[in-house]
């Protein structure tokens, strides 16, 4: 026990090398953020002299702007509001669609199944023209409603791919066991299937919450409101007004990025475990 | 027995009701309105639609030499971007299985970016090229970055690729790092012990058998590349002049600058007739290298 410790642990020196040529090359990766960090806290007559310096002085002020500026606490509630409603929607809707073409392997659920694969090869940017105008004949343009519901439409297809492969998998003898029980069809799924799925919840989950918390052209579309103004739709008003106004575009760049990189550092291991399972299915 | 069919009636329409109708509603619907519209003159205002035949999509095949160098852009940048970002998210995953200490810290380092959406890592990518570089580039006098990254067709171009490889080489890297773990380890050691280099267990054993990932890697490239807009808007727009706008952002002029919406639906579609094509094509070419061990 103790050898196999200390020999897993031991690298060859070859492994030294690769880990210190990985290790320089992830200093680069993270240099961009050096710049930006240390940046968005000098004065712009700081930022002109040498953009590659730590700050001699560290003016907290710029944050202050921005965050006022951009409206922060009022774009961060918005990309909230509607990341986590759209989510809950798109898993559960096609949780159980998934559920019910799995089971019920009609030729139509078939057809409807193959319809859903077949839409996830045509770009968001082919249907967005006469989308918009659905939108509106919806009434629902320019409103949170109208962007949850397109993102419920365009996340429902590669969901019910995912949930599909997954119900597949699950044998149907427990099923069948609750049914013999007395179990009605809609208790069977809330009760025994509904928690069979976690796992693959939680790949659909993370998928659609970097897409959509991230997404910038729907939203660019749909809302037009300053006050509804998602997090990137905030960010890119914003840096037109101040482009060359680095002192104010910095720090809003690091408030726009910082919830996400929060969430992505507290769940790194369901993230990476779900974007390998979301990919290795398809 | 009726009652029976009622109550399965009843509940396709309570689990695959919904989906479908919202399904319908947002993709369906557009695509097949988006059909239509490509055969009209609509301009998004006026009530008033006209059936004008071929002519959008005559006009796009011969007089519109934006959509032809958007289109060309867009090849040249996906054949790139695709090639690139491939061979990092590989070598880093190839590399990063090895037995390295640090190995989870440099994988949730290199898979960073990725969470960031391409608008707003374009911006800070703005400030590394106008900023950034040019400081580097006083302090170390290296003409590399004294370029005009984003002012140049040429650099532009690059900016843009390295930008797309440093986002996505890392979500690449993770499915590589997968599909590597599940080679058997008793494959690799029958291979060493039979006295292949590491490159030949590379090339010959560990490339083989992950094959399934290089589809999957290679589509989401393709797919990503291909229809790239963030970064292209954050990063330059599509200038100068127009030498690297990309289809997507073309279309999106098309309809929402320029107020020619049957133009642009026109164009929408011939997009999707192309990633179609060439998504199916490629799945269809690396499913045929697909082997099993």
């Amino acid at each position: 026990m103790n050898t196999k410790l200390k020999k897993k642990s031991s690298m060859s020196i070859s492994d030294i090398i690769t880990q210190v040529i990985l290790v320089i090359i992830a200093i680069m990766f993270l240099s961009p953020f050096y710049f930006l960090l240390v940046n968005s806290v000098k004065s712009l007559g700081d930022i002109m002299v040498n953009a590659a310096d730590w700050p001699n002085q560290f003016n907290w002020s710029n944050y202050a702007r921005a965050w006022e500026m951009t409206r922060f606490p009022e774009a961060f509630t918005n990309s909230i509001i509607i990341t986590v409603i759209s989510n809950l929607l798109i898993a559960l809707l096609s949780a159980m669609a998934a559920y019910r073409l799995v089971r019920s392997n009609t030729m139509f659920n078939r057809f409807v199944f193959m319809m859903f694969v077949s839409a996830m090869v045509i770009p968001f940017q082919s249907i967005m023209i006469p989308l918009l105008k659905v939108v509106s004949w919806l009434g629902v343009n320019n409103s949170m409603v109208g962007l949850i519901l397109a993102y419920m439409g365009l996340g429902i297809p590669l969901s019910i791919f995912l949930f599909h492969g997954f119900v597949k998998s699950i044998p149907m003898e427990i099923e069948e066991a609750a049914t013999v029980d007395g179990a009605n069809s809609y208790s069977v799924f809330t009760r025994i299937v509904l928690p069979m799925l976690k796992p693959m919840m939680v790949t659909v989950i993370i998928l659609n919450c970097l897409w959509i918390w991230n997404d910038y052209l729907l939203p660019s579309l749909i809302l037009q409101s300053p006050h509804l103004r998602t997090i990137p739709l905030a960010t890119f008003a914003f840096f037109g007004q101040y482009s060359k106004q680095w002192d104010l575009a910095l720090p809003a760049l690091v408030l726009g990025i910082l919830p996400i990189i929060i969430f992505f550092l507290s769940l790194q291991r369901y993230i990476v475990e779900g974007v390998a399972a979301g990919s290795v299915k398809g | 027995m009726k009652r029976k069919t009622s109550a399965a009636l009843a509940q396709q329409l309570v689990y695959v009701g919904p989906a479908l109708l919202f399904f319908a509603i947002t993709i369906i619907v557009p695509f097949v309105m988006g059909m239509y519209y490509s055969f009209t003159d609509w301009n998004g205002v006026s009530g008033t639609v006209t059936w004008v035949g071929l002519d959008n999509f005559k006009q796009i095949f011969t007089n519109d030499s934006a959509f032809a160098t958007s289109f060309w852009f867009t090849v040249r940048f996906t054949v790139v971007g695709v090639i690139l970002t491939n061979l990092a998210g590989f070598f880093l995953a190839y590399f990063l299985t090895k037995n390295i200490k640090a190995r989870n810290w440099l994988r949730t380092i290199f898979f960073m970016p990725n969470v960031i959406g391409g608008l707003l890592l374009g911006f800070i990518w703005q400030f590394i090229f106008i900023k950034g570089f040019a400081t580097v580039g006083e302090v170390t006098g290296l003409a590399f970055f004294q370029l005009p990254w984003l002012g140049d067709e040429v650099t532009g171009f690059w900016a843009i690729i390295m930008v797309f490889v440093w986002q996505s080489a890392g979500y690449l890297m993770v499915i590589y790092i997968a599909s590597i773990n599940n080679v058997s380890k008793d494959v690799l050691e029958a291979a060493e012990i039979d006295g292949a280099s590491r490159f030949q267990v590379l090339k010959s054993v560990i490339v083989p058998l992950i094959m399934p990932a290089v589809t999957i890697c290679l589509f989401l490239a393709i797919s990503w590349s291909f229809k790239m807009f963030d970064l292209n808007l954050s990063l330059t727009k599509g200038g100068p002049y127009r030498s690297t706008e990309s289809l997507a952002m073309n279309v999106y002029n098309e309809a929402f600058l320029n107020n020619r919406y049957g133009l642009g639906t026109a164009k929408a579609l011939i997009f999707f007739v192309i990633v179609a094509l060439i998504t199916l094509l490629q799945v269809r070419a690396t499913k045929k290298k697909e082997v099993e061990a």
